[in-house]
């Protein structure tokens, strides 16, 4: 194990989630519109980047933040560096693209395994993306170190363990890890500080490391299109069969139509 | 020769004792599914004391129950559930594995798919046999806007995870016969190294909205403890359960279990009536599975009246007091 804490979090650019209402397919090529939707740091990735800085604040320590991404997602790095991180770094490759969560996990391993040894990967739960929630776990198999998913609180950090609670569906488990490990956070961990202008200003003099899948040894086989066991045979919108009926007029009148049509439903 | 892939085997979830509902539910989608694919339904059920539900899950469609039953179970634990449950399926080689898409399905699911290096969707919403034979999976993307369909054409066994109450269960049938294999379980203390020390159940003060037939919502057009009351004292008339959307949970109105959407429950009630909620898909994929939606919102362009069977334009908040008002004197009616 190295001196100082080395905190690592896994970040992702995703579209701007108040946007998403806004993504279309097109029916006949089958590709998603996201035309004029911003692309953003996934929400819950600050929340991991919070909590890595936290830690560092109270224990020292280096964080460094990982995106892996198209050319543009150097957007999030920097975003990642003004809030505070020592260092970002930007995996990007063309043969990346159409990994799944397999593929996406594997190569960020591989990015991980490059920079050495680390006690702490920070990562948010999910994305709001595909919000699959695998990544984490995955990537912690291919690092060989245990995981935690939807961690809430951390209740206290050694240099050897943490003991962190998790919710579950009405309710919680508490749990104690051996570091190294990943740790999937949810929202409720902390409130994402805001960069300071300073900070914005400062990040743009620092460096944002690119790697490219030869700088890692990643297997070009097992990332992309190729390297991923699943595959997206078919894109369409959901329909919707509603009857679409819509009400106007005074609120008795309101009243009484809600009423009658909670009787046809057989409610009352 | 190699052992085939073939059958489905689902993971059975337990919680001190009690079988989750969606295990049952996987259940009776395997066998569905199982008509067309031919071979067992299998299942893996683990924990501590826990033996007694194997005859239950036969009851609900398993031919085959495997047990893993050890001190050191009784709560989930992640690294002896993933390798238990990796070895299984490595030598019974399923076609197909189901696992409910809970907190510990999620975390268990992605693990024990990268130990064997195969496929896995999230939150599948629909499952069906291809003409190919091959399992299609329809998962939610981009906040529910996008569906896909998802396969896994050559790596095996082809793994999803599923919401909850999407799939049905089968009625049960004691007199149903299958086999109870209980496995030879070490586990070395050592080996837990995300370590679940305890785990602790907040019960929902109220019927949970899953369960309700009737769930009444509010939104941020309704959002004051005022309105939210109201909510309450509809719900108690109609027999329903209260839930909301999103904002009204940041303003501490509903609790985190009481949230409809994406990132919250998903719902299938017979009636789901929205107060001042406008309709965003994050929120609307919750509610897709009711079989009428009524939603009442002031603003007669809003996303919602594209979703619903009966919709309201008018000022919720006056329509509620109305509305409780009228209730009660028709239900008064009734019981004389
Ligand atoms: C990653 C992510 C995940 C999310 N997951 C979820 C989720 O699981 N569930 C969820 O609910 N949200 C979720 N959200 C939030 C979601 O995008 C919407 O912001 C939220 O659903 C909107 O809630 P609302 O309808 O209550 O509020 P608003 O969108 O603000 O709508 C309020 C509505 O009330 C109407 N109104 C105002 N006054 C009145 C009145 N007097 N009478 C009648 N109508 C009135 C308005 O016309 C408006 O349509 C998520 C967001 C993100 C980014």
């Amino acid at each position: 194990m190295t001196e100082e804490l080395q905190i690592i979090v896994c970040i992702k650019q995703v579209p701007d989630p108040h946007y998403l209402s806004k993504i279309t397919i097109d029916p006949v090529t089958k590709t998603i519109r996201r035309e004029g939707i911003p692309a953003v740091m996934n929400p819950l990735d600050r929340n991991a980047l919070e909590e890595a800085l936290r830690i560092k604040e109270q224990l020292g320590g280096r964080v460094v933040a990982i995106s892996m991404g198209p050319p543009q997602a150097e957007r999030v790095c920097r975003d990642a560096l003004a809030m505070g991180v020592d260092e970002a770094i930007l995996l990007s490759d063309r043969v990346l693209a159409g990994s799944d969560t397999l593929a996406t996990a594997y190569a960020l391993s591989m990015a991980i395994k490059k920079l050495g040894s680390f006690d702490i990967v920070f990562c948010g739960n999910e994305t709001v993306d595909g919000s699959t929630a695998q990544v984490p776990p995955q990537l912690a198999e291919f690092l060989k170190v245990p995981h935690i998913t939807r961690v809430r609180k951390i209740l206290s950090i050694n240099r050897n363990e943490l003991i962190v609670e998790r919710t579950i569906e009405y309710g919680y488990m508490k749990l104690r890890v051996k570091l190294p490990a990943v740790i999937a956070v949810t929202k409720e961990i902390n409130e994402p500080r805001l960069p300071t202008v300073s900070a914005i200003l400062k990040c743009y003099r620092k460096e944002i490391k690119k790697w490219t899948v030869s700088d890692i040894g990643v297997n070009p086989r097992q990332v992309g299109l190729e390297g991923s066991p699943t595959r997206v045979i078919d894109v369409f919108s959901p329909e919707v069969k509603r009857k679409r009926k819509i009400f106007e007029g005074t609120t008795d009148e309101a009243v009484e139509w809600i009423i009658e049509k909670l009787h046809e439903a057989g409610i009352i | 020769m190699p052992k085939e892939w073939k059958g489905i085997m689902t993971f059975t979830e337990q919680r001190f004792g009690q079988i989750e509902e969606v295990s049952l539910e996987l259940l009776g989608g395997a066998r569905t599914l199982a008509e067309k694919t031919g071979g067992d339904v299998s299942t893996f059920l683990i924990g501590h004391n826990i033996k007694n539900l194997a005859k239950e899950l036969i009851a609900y469609g398993a031919d085959k129950v495997f047990v893993a039953d050890h001190p050191s179970l009784t709560y989930y634990q992640s690294d002896a559930c993933t390798k238990i449950f990796t070895n299984l399926i490595h030598e019974q080689k399923p076609d197909i594995v189901l696992i409910g898409a809970t907190s510990i399905g999620m975390d268990l699911a992605p693990r024990v798919a990268a130990k064997l290096q195969t496929g896995l969707s999230a939150h599948v919403v629909k499952l069906e046999i291809g003409p190919d034979g091959i399992l299609r999976q329809i998962v939610p993307g981009f906040g529910g806007n996008v569906m896909a369909v998802v396969t896994c054409p050559e790596k095996r066994p082809q793994m999803a995870t599923v919401r909850p109450g999407i799939l049905k269960k089968i009625a049960k049938d004691e007199s149903r016969q299958g086999e109870i294999i209980e496995l030879d379980v070490k586990i070395s203390e050592e080996e837990l190294k995300a370590k679940t020390l305890e785990m602790k159940i907040e019960p929902p003060p109220e019927l949970p909205i899953e369960k309700a037939e009737i769930v009444i919502a509010g939104g941020w057009g309704i959002c004051d403890k005022e309105c939210f009351n109201m909510l309450k004292e509809l719900a108690k008339l109609l027999g329903g359960a209260v839930g909301g959307t999103r904002p009204v949970l940041d303003e501490d109105l509903i609790k985190e279990d009481q949230m409809i959407g994406q990132s919250g429950k998903i719902i299938a009630p017979k009636v789901y009536i929205g107060f001042g909620i406008s309709g965003e898909m994050h929120h609307v994929v919750g509610i897709l599975d009711s079989d009428t939606i009524i939603a009442i919102n002031i603003d007669s362009k809003a996303p919602i009246f594209d979703f619903v069977d009966y919709g309201v334009i008018g000022d919720a908040k006056e329509i509620l007091p109305r509305l409780i008002k009228k209730l009660k004197e028709k239900l008064e009616r009734k019981q004389c």
